[in-house]
Protein backbone atom coordinates (compact mmCIF):
# COMPACT_ATOMS: atom_id res chain seq x y z
CA UNK A 1 0.00 0.00 0.00
CA UNK A 2 0.92 3.29 -1.07
CA UNK A 3 1.39 6.16 1.96
CA UNK A 4 -1.41 8.74 1.34
CA UNK A 5 -0.59 11.70 3.78
CA UNK A 6 3.18 11.79 4.68
CA UNK A 7 4.29 14.43 6.73
CA UNK A 8 8.21 14.44 7.02
CA UNK A 9 9.84 16.69 9.76
CA UNK A 10 7.10 19.22 9.76
CA UNK A 11 7.46 22.32 12.23
CA UNK A 12 5.32 24.86 12.39
CA UNK A 13 4.23 28.46 14.38
CA UNK A 14 1.20 30.62 14.01
CA UNK A 15 3.82 33.68 15.05
CA UNK A 16 6.82 34.07 13.50
CA UNK A 17 9.12 33.69 16.85
CA UNK A 18 6.67 32.50 18.53
CA UNK A 19 6.53 29.15 20.16
CA UNK A 20 6.14 26.23 18.16
CA UNK A 21 2.36 24.26 17.20
CA UNK A 22 3.96 21.00 15.97
CA UNK A 23 8.23 19.88 16.18
CA UNK A 24 9.67 17.64 13.59
CA UNK A 25 6.22 15.78 13.01
CA UNK A 26 6.46 12.34 11.18
CA UNK A 27 3.29 10.73 10.32
CA UNK A 28 2.44 8.30 7.58
CA UNK A 29 -1.08 7.16 6.55
CA UNK A 30 -1.68 4.55 3.86
CA UNK A 31 -4.11 4.97 1.64
CA UNK A 32 -7.82 3.52 2.28
CA UNK A 33 -6.27 3.54 5.97
CA UNK A 34 -8.00 4.70 9.32
CA UNK A 35 -5.87 6.78 11.30
CA UNK A 36 -6.51 8.38 14.50
CA UNK A 37 -4.14 11.04 16.62
CA UNK A 38 -4.66 11.43 19.64
CA UNK A 39 -3.04 13.62 22.77
CA UNK A 40 -3.54 16.37 25.71
CA UNK A 41 -5.66 19.57 24.26
CA UNK A 42 -3.26 22.40 22.99
CA UNK A 43 -1.16 19.74 21.73
CA UNK A 44 -1.49 21.04 17.93
CA UNK A 45 -3.57 18.23 16.58
CA UNK A 46 -5.95 20.56 14.54
CA UNK A 47 -2.56 22.17 13.29
CA UNK A 48 -1.59 18.27 11.86
CA UNK A 49 -5.26 18.78 10.35
CA UNK A 50 -4.99 22.08 8.73
CA UNK A 51 -1.17 20.96 7.37
CA UNK A 52 -2.74 17.61 6.00
CA UNK A 53 -5.32 19.99 4.16
CA UNK A 54 -3.29 22.53 2.85
CA UNK A 55 -5.06 25.23 4.93
CA UNK A 56 -1.25 26.08 6.39
CA UNK A 57 1.85 25.48 4.93
CA UNK A 58 4.81 24.03 7.82
CA UNK A 59 7.55 25.86 8.60
CA UNK A 60 10.09 23.36 7.50
CA UNK A 61 9.75 19.75 6.53
CA UNK A 62 7.34 18.39 3.73
CA UNK A 63 3.67 17.86 3.66
CA UNK A 64 2.63 15.44 0.96
CA UNK A 65 -1.29 14.51 0.15
CA UNK A 66 -1.91 11.93 -2.70
CA UNK A 67 1.52 11.91 -4.11
CA UNK A 68 2.25 15.54 -4.38
CA UNK A 69 3.76 18.08 -2.41
CA UNK A 70 0.66 20.28 -0.52
CA UNK A 71 1.02 23.63 -1.80
CA UNK A 72 -2.58 24.70 -2.07
CA UNK A 73 -5.43 23.61 0.02
CA UNK A 74 -5.91 20.36 -1.13
CA UNK A 75 -9.21 20.03 -3.05
CA UNK A 76 -9.70 16.57 -2.04
CA UNK A 77 -10.63 16.45 1.50
CA UNK A 78 -13.42 16.53 3.81
CA UNK A 79 -14.16 17.68 6.69
CA UNK A 80 -16.03 17.79 10.00
CA UNK A 81 -15.38 19.54 13.10
CA UNK A 82 -16.69 19.58 16.60
CA UNK A 83 -19.56 22.01 15.88
CA UNK A 84 -21.53 21.01 13.03
CA UNK A 85 -20.96 24.38 11.25
CA UNK A 86 -24.07 23.71 9.09
CA UNK A 87 -25.35 27.00 7.74
CA UNK A 88 -28.67 28.02 9.12
CA UNK A 89 -29.82 29.41 6.32
CA UNK A 90 -30.11 26.23 4.08
CA UNK A 91 -32.12 23.14 4.90
CA UNK A 92 -30.23 20.06 5.61
CA UNK A 93 -30.32 19.20 2.02
CA UNK A 94 -28.80 22.46 0.40
CA UNK A 95 -26.22 21.86 3.10
CA UNK A 96 -25.00 18.64 2.47
CA UNK A 97 -24.81 19.73 -1.61
CA UNK A 98 -23.05 22.93 -0.80
CA UNK A 99 -19.84 20.84 -1.41
CA UNK A 100 -21.05 20.19 -4.98
CA UNK A 101 -21.55 23.61 -5.65
CA UNK A 102 -17.76 24.51 -5.29
CA UNK A 103 -15.71 20.97 -6.41
CA UNK A 104 -15.34 20.20 -9.98
CA UNK A 105 -16.74 18.22 -11.77
CA UNK A 106 -19.85 18.62 -10.20
CA UNK A 107 -20.17 22.01 -10.02
CA UNK A 108 -20.60 22.20 -13.64
CA UNK A 109 -22.65 19.14 -13.89
CA UNK A 110 -25.11 20.11 -10.92
CA UNK A 111 -27.69 22.45 -12.72
CA UNK A 112 -28.24 19.89 -15.64
CA UNK A 113 -28.35 16.76 -13.05
CA UNK A 114 -30.05 18.19 -10.75
CA UNK A 115 -32.00 15.39 -9.56
CA UNK A 116 -29.43 12.78 -9.79
CA UNK A 117 -27.78 14.77 -7.18
CA UNK A 118 -30.10 15.22 -5.03
CA UNK A 119 -30.88 11.37 -5.24
CA UNK A 120 -27.57 10.74 -4.04
CA UNK A 121 -27.84 12.96 -0.93
CA UNK A 122 -30.65 11.56 0.09
CA UNK A 123 -29.70 8.22 -0.02
CA UNK A 124 -26.53 9.63 2.02
CA UNK A 125 -28.63 10.95 4.75
CA UNK A 126 -30.25 7.38 4.60
CA UNK A 127 -27.42 5.70 5.14
CA UNK A 128 -26.76 7.86 8.53
CA UNK A 129 -30.28 7.35 9.66
CA UNK A 130 -31.58 10.73 8.62
CA UNK A 131 -34.26 9.45 6.13
CA UNK A 132 -36.32 12.28 5.67
CA UNK A 133 -34.85 15.07 7.00
CA UNK A 134 -33.24 16.85 4.07
CA UNK A 135 -36.41 19.26 4.08
CA UNK A 136 -35.64 20.67 8.04
CA UNK A 137 -33.20 23.09 9.14
CA UNK A 138 -30.51 22.35 10.59
CA UNK A 139 -31.44 24.17 13.82
CA UNK A 140 -34.66 21.96 13.91
CA UNK A 141 -32.76 18.58 13.82
CA UNK A 142 -30.64 17.68 17.31
CA UNK A 143 -27.01 17.70 18.35
CA UNK A 144 -26.14 14.09 16.95
CA UNK A 145 -28.58 14.38 13.87
CA UNK A 146 -26.80 17.33 13.07
CA UNK A 147 -23.32 16.08 13.45
CA UNK A 148 -24.48 12.94 10.75
CA UNK A 149 -25.21 15.57 8.77
CA UNK A 150 -21.93 17.02 8.94
CA UNK A 151 -20.46 14.01 8.10
CA UNK A 152 -22.33 13.18 5.21
CA UNK A 153 -21.56 16.80 3.51
CA UNK A 154 -17.64 15.87 4.10
CA UNK A 155 -18.39 13.02 2.03
CA UNK A 156 -20.81 13.84 -0.73
CA UNK A 157 -18.01 14.82 -3.09
CA UNK A 158 -16.33 11.47 -2.61
CA UNK A 159 -13.17 13.03 -1.62
CA UNK A 160 -9.98 10.81 -1.14
CA UNK A 161 -9.33 11.98 2.35
CA UNK A 162 -11.74 12.85 4.78
CA UNK A 163 -10.20 14.77 8.03
CA UNK A 164 -12.64 14.77 11.55
CA UNK A 165 -11.44 17.13 14.64
CA UNK A 166 -12.95 15.55 17.45
CA UNK A 167 -16.39 15.32 15.61
CA UNK A 168 -18.21 13.53 18.45
CA UNK A 169 -16.59 15.87 21.32
CA UNK A 170 -19.55 17.38 21.99
CA UNK A 171 -22.44 14.60 21.87
CA UNK A 172 -23.54 12.26 24.59
CA UNK A 173 -21.57 8.89 25.22
CA UNK A 174 -24.99 7.06 23.54
CA UNK A 175 -24.84 8.75 20.41
CA UNK A 176 -21.22 9.00 20.63
CA UNK A 177 -20.96 5.08 20.15
CA UNK A 178 -24.02 5.47 17.69
CA UNK A 179 -21.86 7.78 15.31
CA UNK A 180 -18.58 5.40 15.72
CA UNK A 181 -20.59 2.75 14.03
CA UNK A 182 -21.81 5.56 11.14
CA UNK A 183 -18.25 6.21 10.42
CA UNK A 184 -17.33 2.37 10.38
CA UNK A 185 -19.71 1.90 8.10
CA UNK A 186 -19.03 4.99 5.80
CA UNK A 187 -15.62 3.92 5.71
CA UNK A 188 -15.81 -0.06 4.77
CA UNK A 189 -18.29 1.08 2.29
CA UNK A 190 -15.45 3.42 0.63
CA UNK A 191 -13.63 0.04 1.09
CA UNK A 192 -9.79 1.51 -0.02
CA UNK A 193 -10.36 4.41 -1.57
CA UNK A 194 -10.91 6.55 1.64
CA UNK A 195 -8.34 7.46 4.07
CA UNK A 196 -9.89 9.16 7.09
CA UNK A 197 -7.45 11.15 9.82
CA UNK A 198 -9.63 11.62 12.96
CA UNK A 199 -7.57 13.78 15.83
CA UNK A 200 -9.62 12.68 19.30
CA UNK A 201 -8.81 12.56 22.65
CA UNK A 202 -11.27 9.81 22.87
CA UNK A 203 -9.00 6.84 23.63
CA UNK A 204 -11.89 4.00 23.33
CA UNK A 205 -12.85 6.13 20.14
CA UNK A 206 -9.60 5.84 18.78
CA UNK A 207 -8.46 1.96 19.34
CA UNK A 208 -12.15 1.08 18.75
CA UNK A 209 -12.30 3.00 14.67
CA UNK A 210 -8.61 3.38 13.62
CA UNK A 211 -5.90 0.89 12.11
CA UNK A 212 -2.87 3.39 13.33
CA UNK A 213 -3.47 5.83 15.97
CA UNK A 214 -0.37 8.20 16.47
CA UNK A 215 0.24 9.91 20.09
CA UNK A 216 1.24 13.50 20.64
CA UNK A 217 3.03 15.02 23.30
CA UNK A 218 1.56 18.49 24.95
CA UNK A 219 2.70 21.75 22.94
CA UNK A 220 4.65 21.66 21.00
CA UNK A 221 3.30 19.00 19.53
CA UNK A 222 5.59 15.58 18.98
CA UNK A 223 4.56 12.15 17.72
CA UNK A 224 5.65 9.93 21.11
CA UNK A 225 3.98 6.29 19.98
CA UNK A 226 2.96 5.29 17.13
CA UNK A 227 1.11 1.77 17.31
CA UNK A 228 -1.27 -0.50 15.11
CA UNK A 229 -4.51 -1.70 15.96
CA UNK A 230 -5.22 -5.48 14.29
CA UNK A 231 -8.51 -6.20 15.43
CA UNK A 232 -10.38 -7.52 12.64
CA UNK A 233 -13.03 -5.46 10.84
CA UNK A 234 -15.94 -5.26 10.70
CA UNK A 235 -15.44 -4.29 14.18
CA UNK A 236 -18.71 -4.41 16.67
CA UNK A 237 -19.30 -2.60 19.54
CA UNK A 238 -18.54 -5.50 21.92
CA UNK A 239 -15.45 -5.49 21.02
CA UNK A 240 -14.54 -2.62 23.19
CA UNK A 241 -15.18 -4.59 26.39
CA UNK A 242 -12.71 -7.33 25.96
CA UNK A 243 -9.77 -7.32 28.02
CA UNK A 244 -7.43 -7.14 24.53
CA UNK A 245 -9.45 -3.42 23.99
CA UNK A 246 -8.57 -2.35 27.37
CA UNK A 247 -4.85 -3.65 27.13
CA UNK A 248 -4.23 -1.15 23.94
CA UNK A 249 -5.94 2.12 25.80
CA UNK A 250 -4.06 1.24 29.27
CA UNK A 251 -0.86 1.31 26.75
CA UNK A 252 -2.03 4.11 25.05
CA UNK A 253 -3.06 6.22 28.01
CA UNK A 254 0.35 5.19 29.67
CA UNK A 255 2.58 6.54 27.19
CA UNK A 256 0.63 9.94 27.23
CA UNK A 257 0.20 10.16 31.19
CA UNK A 258 4.45 9.71 31.04
CA UNK A 259 4.60 12.39 28.24
CA UNK A 260 2.75 14.76 30.46
CA UNK A 261 4.72 13.98 33.37
CA UNK A 262 8.12 14.65 31.50
CA UNK A 263 7.18 17.76 30.15
CA UNK B 1 -53.88 63.74 -12.19
CA UNK B 2 -54.16 66.72 -10.53
CA UNK B 3 -57.95 66.44 -9.63
CA UNK B 4 -56.47 62.83 -7.72
CA UNK B 5 -53.10 64.67 -6.23
CA UNK B 6 -55.83 67.21 -4.92
CA UNK B 7 -58.01 64.27 -3.80
CA UNK B 8 -55.73 62.65 -1.50
CA UNK B 9 -54.39 66.25 -0.23
CA UNK B 10 -57.60 66.81 1.14
CA UNK B 11 -58.78 63.70 2.46
CA UNK B 12 -55.17 62.09 4.02
CA UNK B 13 -56.56 62.18 7.30
CA UNK B 14 -59.79 60.87 6.68
CA UNK B 15 -58.17 57.61 5.01
CA UNK B 16 -56.07 57.33 7.52
CA UNK B 17 -58.15 57.24 10.45
CA UNK B 18 -60.74 54.79 8.70
CA UNK B 19 -57.94 52.47 8.01
CA UNK B 20 -56.51 52.76 11.48
CA UNK B 21 -60.32 51.38 12.62
CA UNK B 22 -60.81 48.84 10.06
CA UNK B 23 -57.40 47.54 11.46
CA UNK B 24 -58.75 47.46 15.19
CA UNK B 25 -62.07 46.00 13.99
CA UNK B 26 -60.29 43.54 12.21
CA UNK B 27 -58.33 42.40 15.06
CA UNK B 28 -60.63 43.09 17.71
CA UNK B 29 -63.03 40.24 15.72
CA UNK B 30 -60.44 38.12 15.62
CA UNK B 31 -59.87 37.99 18.91
CA UNK B 32 -63.34 37.29 19.97
CA UNK B 33 -63.73 34.57 17.16
CA UNK B 34 -60.60 33.33 18.59
CA UNK B 35 -59.57 30.29 20.92
CA UNK B 36 -58.52 31.02 24.84
CA UNK B 37 -54.85 30.04 23.76
CA UNK B 38 -54.60 32.16 20.77
CA UNK B 39 -56.21 35.03 22.02
CA UNK B 40 -53.18 35.82 24.29
CA UNK B 41 -51.08 36.32 21.11
CA UNK B 42 -53.31 38.36 19.10
CA UNK B 43 -53.97 40.37 22.64
CA UNK B 44 -50.23 41.25 21.80
CA UNK B 45 -51.23 42.71 18.37
CA UNK B 46 -53.40 44.90 20.15
CA UNK B 47 -50.82 46.22 22.70
CA UNK B 48 -49.59 48.48 20.64
CA UNK B 49 -52.90 49.92 19.84
CA UNK B 50 -54.18 49.99 23.18
CA UNK B 51 -50.77 51.77 24.97
CA UNK B 52 -50.66 54.08 22.17
CA UNK B 53 -54.04 55.54 22.32
CA UNK B 54 -53.46 55.35 26.43
CA UNK B 55 -50.31 57.57 25.78
CA UNK B 56 -52.50 60.25 24.04
CA UNK B 57 -55.50 60.05 26.40
CA UNK B 58 -52.58 60.68 29.50
CA UNK B 59 -51.47 63.59 27.74
CA UNK B 60 -54.85 65.11 27.27
CA UNK B 61 -55.51 64.66 30.26
CA UNK B 62 -52.70 66.07 31.74
CA UNK B 63 -52.65 69.36 28.89
CA UNK B 64 -56.54 69.74 30.01
CA UNK B 65 -55.80 69.19 34.03
CA UNK B 66 -53.05 71.58 34.59
CA UNK B 67 -54.88 74.10 31.71
CA UNK B 68 -51.44 74.17 29.77
CA UNK B 69 -51.73 77.13 26.89
CA UNK B 70 -51.59 75.63 23.44
CA UNK B 71 -48.77 77.92 22.80
CA UNK B 72 -46.80 75.89 25.26
CA UNK B 73 -47.82 72.32 24.56
CA UNK B 74 -51.28 71.39 23.12
CA UNK B 75 -53.17 68.47 23.83
CA UNK B 76 -53.60 66.13 21.13
CA UNK B 77 -57.08 67.26 20.49
CA UNK B 78 -55.97 70.75 19.17
CA UNK B 79 -53.20 68.47 17.50
CA UNK B 80 -55.67 66.97 15.63
CA UNK B 81 -57.60 69.81 14.86
CA UNK B 82 -54.37 71.23 13.42
CA UNK B 83 -53.63 68.56 11.49
CA UNK B 84 -57.42 68.74 9.68
CA UNK B 85 -57.08 72.38 9.20
CA UNK B 86 -53.22 72.10 7.72
CA UNK B 87 -54.32 68.78 6.21
CA UNK B 88 -53.29 69.97 2.90
CA UNK B 89 -50.00 71.50 3.57
CA UNK B 90 -49.24 68.82 5.73
CA UNK B 91 -49.89 66.36 3.44
CA UNK B 92 -48.01 67.96 0.19
CA UNK B 93 -44.76 68.46 2.34
CA UNK B 94 -45.11 64.66 4.40
CA UNK B 95 -45.19 63.61 0.55
CA UNK B 96 -41.92 65.62 -0.34
CA UNK B 97 -40.28 64.25 3.12
CA UNK B 98 -41.12 61.20 2.27
CA UNK B 99 -39.72 60.43 -1.22
CA UNK B 100 -36.30 63.00 -0.37
CA UNK B 101 -36.04 60.41 2.48
CA UNK B 102 -36.19 57.27 0.61
CA UNK B 103 -33.95 58.45 -1.93
CA UNK B 104 -31.48 59.00 0.13
CA UNK B 105 -31.66 56.20 2.35
CA UNK B 106 -31.49 54.06 -1.24
CA UNK B 107 -28.24 55.78 -1.76
CA UNK B 108 -27.72 54.48 1.47
CA UNK B 109 -28.56 50.87 0.83
CA UNK B 110 -26.36 50.94 -1.71
CA UNK B 111 -22.92 52.40 -0.83
CA UNK B 112 -23.49 51.25 2.76
CA UNK B 113 -23.77 47.30 1.01
CA UNK B 114 -20.89 47.92 -1.40
CA UNK B 115 -18.63 50.18 1.22
CA UNK B 116 -19.35 46.84 3.41
CA UNK B 117 -18.57 44.22 1.16
CA UNK B 118 -15.18 45.71 0.70
CA UNK B 119 -14.54 46.21 4.52
CA UNK B 120 -15.05 43.11 5.55
CA UNK B 121 -14.02 41.08 2.76
CA UNK B 122 -10.28 42.59 3.19
CA UNK B 123 -8.24 42.91 6.32
CA UNK B 124 -6.51 45.89 4.97
CA UNK B 125 -9.70 48.31 4.11
CA UNK B 126 -11.13 47.13 7.47
CA UNK B 127 -8.30 48.22 9.36
CA UNK B 128 -7.29 51.36 7.20
CA UNK B 129 -10.69 52.82 6.42
CA UNK B 130 -12.80 52.26 9.91
CA UNK B 131 -10.90 55.59 11.43
CA UNK B 132 -11.84 57.46 8.62
CA UNK B 133 -15.59 56.19 8.51
CA UNK B 134 -15.62 56.70 12.67
CA UNK B 135 -14.61 60.22 12.01
CA UNK B 136 -17.02 60.91 9.28
CA UNK B 137 -19.86 59.75 11.31
CA UNK B 138 -18.69 61.77 14.36
CA UNK B 139 -19.43 65.20 12.44
CA UNK B 140 -22.91 66.85 13.32
CA UNK B 141 -24.52 66.44 9.78
CA UNK B 142 -26.35 69.60 10.36
CA UNK B 143 -22.38 71.54 10.14
CA UNK B 144 -22.39 69.91 6.78
CA UNK B 145 -25.81 71.17 5.44
CA UNK B 146 -24.74 74.50 4.56
CA UNK B 147 -21.62 72.97 2.57
CA UNK B 148 -24.22 71.19 0.66
CA UNK B 149 -26.05 74.70 -0.22
CA UNK B 150 -22.62 75.92 -1.13
CA UNK B 151 -22.49 73.31 -3.93
CA UNK B 152 -25.86 72.59 -4.87
CA UNK B 153 -28.09 75.33 -3.82
CA UNK B 154 -31.28 75.30 -2.02
CA UNK B 155 -33.33 72.56 -3.10
CA UNK B 156 -34.20 68.74 -2.70
CA UNK B 157 -29.95 67.49 -3.36
CA UNK B 158 -29.04 69.17 0.07
CA UNK B 159 -32.36 66.81 2.27
CA UNK B 160 -31.40 63.54 0.04
CA UNK B 161 -27.49 63.85 0.32
CA UNK B 162 -27.72 64.52 4.32
CA UNK B 163 -30.17 61.57 5.00
CA UNK B 164 -27.31 59.45 2.99
CA UNK B 165 -24.83 60.59 4.89
CA UNK B 166 -26.37 60.33 8.17
CA UNK B 167 -27.73 56.89 7.27
CA UNK B 168 -24.93 54.94 5.78
CA UNK B 169 -22.77 54.44 8.12
CA UNK B 170 -24.80 51.85 10.14
CA UNK B 171 -25.39 49.99 6.81
CA UNK B 172 -21.48 49.55 6.28
CA UNK B 173 -20.59 48.27 10.05
CA UNK B 174 -23.07 45.98 10.00
CA UNK B 175 -22.62 44.58 6.61
CA UNK B 176 -18.80 44.28 6.76
CA UNK B 177 -19.11 43.02 10.62
CA UNK B 178 -21.14 40.15 9.25
CA UNK B 179 -18.78 39.73 6.95
CA UNK B 180 -15.75 39.84 9.15
CA UNK B 181 -16.85 37.22 11.77
CA UNK B 182 -17.64 34.27 9.49
CA UNK B 183 -16.79 30.89 11.84
CA UNK B 184 -13.01 30.38 10.90
CA UNK B 185 -13.96 26.24 11.12
CA UNK B 186 -16.67 26.77 8.53
CA UNK B 187 -14.18 29.08 5.88
CA UNK B 188 -11.70 25.96 6.99
CA UNK B 189 -14.34 23.36 5.00
CA UNK B 190 -14.86 25.74 2.48
CA UNK B 191 -11.24 26.61 1.72
CA UNK B 192 -10.51 22.43 1.61
CA UNK B 193 -12.77 22.09 -0.87
CA UNK B 194 -11.00 24.84 -3.28
CA UNK B 195 -13.23 27.29 -2.80
CA UNK B 196 -12.30 30.75 -3.61
CA UNK B 197 -12.35 34.23 -1.92
CA UNK B 198 -15.33 34.85 -3.74
CA UNK B 199 -17.32 31.52 -3.48
CA UNK B 200 -16.71 31.79 0.03
CA UNK B 201 -18.33 35.32 0.10
CA UNK B 202 -21.22 34.13 -1.75
CA UNK B 203 -21.84 31.21 -0.37
CA UNK B 204 -21.50 32.17 3.35
CA UNK B 205 -21.01 35.54 3.80
CA UNK B 206 -23.45 37.54 2.40
CA UNK B 207 -26.22 35.24 3.60
CA UNK B 208 -24.55 35.18 6.38
CA UNK B 209 -24.34 39.09 6.92
CA UNK B 210 -28.20 39.24 5.85
CA UNK B 211 -29.55 39.53 9.09
CA UNK B 212 -26.57 42.08 10.56
CA UNK B 213 -27.76 44.24 7.03
CA UNK B 214 -31.72 44.31 8.01
CA UNK B 215 -30.80 44.83 11.29
CA UNK B 216 -29.20 47.85 10.76
CA UNK B 217 -32.24 48.93 7.63
CA UNK B 218 -33.88 49.68 10.94
CA UNK B 219 -31.64 52.15 12.72
CA UNK B 220 -30.75 53.59 9.02
CA UNK B 221 -34.54 54.63 7.54
CA UNK B 222 -35.25 56.35 11.30
CA UNK B 223 -31.70 58.06 10.64
CA UNK B 224 -32.60 59.05 7.34
CA UNK B 225 -35.45 61.03 8.77
CA UNK B 226 -33.33 62.98 10.58
CA UNK B 227 -30.94 63.53 8.20
CA UNK B 228 -33.67 64.91 5.59
CA UNK B 229 -35.58 67.04 8.40
CA UNK B 230 -32.52 68.65 9.27
CA UNK B 231 -31.44 69.87 5.89
CA UNK B 232 -35.28 70.84 4.95
CA UNK B 233 -35.43 72.65 8.08
CA UNK B 234 -32.54 74.77 7.06
CA UNK B 235 -31.91 74.66 3.58
CA UNK B 236 -35.72 73.63 1.77
CA UNK B 237 -38.31 75.12 0.26
CA UNK B 238 -40.49 71.77 0.54
CA UNK B 239 -40.94 69.25 3.72
CA UNK B 240 -41.74 68.77 6.82
CA UNK B 241 -38.56 70.81 7.95
CA UNK B 242 -39.33 73.31 6.12
CA UNK B 243 -43.18 73.28 7.12
CA UNK B 244 -41.49 73.17 10.86
CA UNK B 245 -39.26 76.25 10.39
CA UNK B 246 -41.93 78.04 9.20
CA UNK B 247 -44.80 77.71 11.66
CA UNK B 248 -42.30 77.83 14.69
CA UNK B 249 -41.15 81.42 12.61
CA UNK B 250 -45.18 82.12 13.03
CA UNK B 251 -45.47 80.87 16.81
CA UNK B 252 -47.60 78.58 15.52
CA UNK B 253 -47.68 75.75 18.09
CA UNK B 254 -50.34 73.16 17.20
CA UNK B 255 -49.48 73.09 13.63
CA UNK B 256 -45.48 72.11 14.88
CA UNK B 257 -46.71 69.59 16.52
CA UNK B 258 -49.23 68.62 13.80
CA UNK B 259 -45.46 68.06 11.57
CA UNK B 260 -43.82 66.60 14.93
CA UNK B 261 -46.89 63.83 14.61
CA UNK B 262 -47.12 63.29 10.62
CA UNK B 263 -43.17 62.84 10.90
CA UNK B 264 -43.65 59.93 13.69
CA UNK B 265 -46.47 58.52 11.50
CA UNK B 266 -44.25 58.49 8.21
CA UNK B 267 -41.41 57.02 10.62
CA UNK B 268 -43.28 54.65 11.95
CA UNK B 269 -44.48 53.29 8.99
CA UNK B 270 -41.43 53.30 6.99
CA UNK B 271 -39.79 51.31 10.01
CA UNK B 272 -42.69 48.79 9.91
CA UNK B 273 -41.60 48.57 6.16
CA UNK B 274 -38.28 47.16 6.45
CA UNK B 275 -39.43 45.04 9.50
CA UNK B 276 -41.63 43.20 7.24
CA UNK B 277 -38.98 43.01 4.91
CA UNK B 278 -36.44 41.89 7.22
CA UNK B 279 -38.82 39.14 8.68
CA UNK B 280 -39.65 37.87 5.35
CA UNK B 281 -35.99 37.32 4.20
CA UNK B 282 -34.13 35.93 7.10
CA UNK B 283 -36.94 34.14 8.50
CA UNK B 284 -34.34 31.35 9.61
CA UNK B 285 -32.27 34.15 12.15
CA UNK B 286 -35.20 34.65 13.91
CA UNK B 287 -35.57 31.18 15.38
CA UNK B 288 -34.79 31.71 19.23
CA UNK B 289 -38.18 31.11 21.20
CA UNK B 290 -36.52 34.23 23.13
CA UNK B 291 -37.33 36.60 20.41
CA UNK B 292 -40.89 34.72 19.48
CA UNK B 293 -42.19 35.23 23.34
Amino acid sequence: MRPFVELTGVSHTYATGGTLAVDGLDIRVNEGEFAAVVGPSGCGKSTLMKLATGLQFPQSGAVVVDGQEVRAPVKIAGMAFQAPTLLPWRTTLENLMLPLEIVEPHRSRLRRHKAEYVAKAEALLESVGLKGAGSKFPWQLSGGMQQRSSLCRALIHEPKLLMLDEPFGALDAFTREELWCVIRDLHARMAGTLTVILVTHDLREAVFLADRIFCMSARPGKIIAEREVTFPRPRDLEITYTSEFSDIVHDLRGRIAEARTAA
Amino acid sequence: MDALADFLLLNWPTALVIGCVAYVAMLLYKVIGASALDRTKLGLQLAPLLCTVGTFLAWELLCKAFAVSTFVLPAPSDIAVAIWQFRRQIGFHSFHTAWMTLAGFGLAVAVGIALGLVLGASRFFYAGFYPLLVGFNSIPKVAVVPILVIWFGVGWLPAVLTAFMISFFPIVVNVATGLATIEPETEDVLKALGASKLQIMTKVGIPRSLPYFFGSLKVAITLAYVGSVIAEYNASRYGIGNLMARASADFNVPLLFAALIALAILGVAMYMATVWLENRMTGWAQRSSFAAG
